[in-house]
């Protein structure tokens, strides 16, 4: 077993109102970040896990998402980095 | 006929529900820690408001693991009926008792204030006591209680009359400056297939006493009384 760090991205579906990401696409406009189009507010959680490769970690990080970290019905995640930890 | 009342860390309107239960409607209720593997013989079981677990990840993403929720799912699949309401709604749609989910109010704010409903289907266990159309006043207090499901879902919901509850104005219509919250549909409340789960935002439990200014609540909870120990 070895030691990983994974870290997830968990965003608003792409349709479903985020007014978080909204409010602050307009704050972005109002300083002067004139080109800014959408924002999405989401979350980003890393994780210490102990697996045997590096794809058995993705994997279940990837149950993890599923299970608990988003959720199915208005979110989306992906496994942004896996690093020996 | 005796009421489970669920208390998870963080749930704050517990009290409120066993306060319906007992002095407003005559019946029993016990509380029901998280920790507890039985329903100590509860026919009905209300989650009730509150913050459960902090609202940490998600609003009910966590409550829904406690040791309880699995004896509260089974008596669901069995048919027995369960009150969510509020941050109860949250959780029982994180537990998969009923489709959707509470998202962030589209005002971004918190909203504490008394809404009008609309009775849409007066045939379900929890809304026999009200007729079709009746207009109800009843408290709201949340920040995340944006109904929101896929379009499939909204249209199965409607066309099974799963829609128990929605807001509405003055003149009983649905319309943007009347939407709390921005749920699809103006959806304030659904029950699940079965009809034995209705979740709702709003707070019947804190109208069945002309001194918090609205008894429109308890009929709910006479429906529940007639219906379920009939």
């Amino acid at each position: 077993m070895s030691n990983f760090r994974v870290a997830v991205h968990i965003v608003p579906r792409r349709g479903i109102l985020d007014p978080q990401g909204t409010a602050v696409a307009h704050a972005l406009q109002t300083l002067g970040f004139s080109g800014v189009a959408d924002v999405k507010v989401g979350r980003h959680i890393v994780i210490d896990v102990a697996a045997p490769d590096r794809g058995a970690a993705d994997r279940s990080a990837r149950e993890m998402c599923e299970k608990l970290l988003a959720n199915p019905v208005t979110e989306d995640f992906e496994i942004a980095t896996v690093e020996p930890a | 006929m005796k009421f489970g009342i669920v208390t998870f860390p963080g749930s704050n309107c517990d009290y409120d529900a066993f306060h319906a239960v007992t002095d407003a409607l005559g019946e029993e209720a016990r509380y029901l820690w998280h920790r507890e593997h039985d329903l100590a013989g509860a026919d009905v079981v209300v989650l009730p408001g509150g913050f459960s677990y902090g609202d940490y990840l998600r609003a009910g993403a966590i409550a829904r693991f406690s040791p309880i929720m699995r004896e509260v799912v089974a008596h669901a699949k069995r048919g027995g009926p369960v009150l969510a309401i509020c941050n109860g709604f949250q959780i029982a749609c994180e537990a998969g008792l009923l489709p959707g989910a509470l998202l962030r109010n589209e005002s971004l704010a918190f909203v504490s204030e008394t809404v009008r409903l609309r009775v849409e289907n007066p045939e379900t266990m929890f809304t026999a006591g009200y007729e079709k159309g009746q207009l109800l006043r009843i408290p709201i207090a949340h920040g995340e209680g944006r109904y929101t499901a896929d379009e499939e879902t909204l249209t199965r919901l409607e066309g099974d009359g799963r829609v128990a509850f929605r807001y509405v104005g003055p003149d009983g219509r649905t319309d943007a400056s009347a939407n709390p919250n921005g749920s699809m549909r103006a959806i304030a409340g659904i029950v699940s297939e079965g009809g034995n789960v209705l979740g709702m935002m709003p707070h019947p439990e804190r109208a069945v006493d002309p001194l918090l200014g609205s008894v429109d609540g308890l009929a709910l909870f006479e429906s529940l009384l007639s219906r379920v120990s009939a």
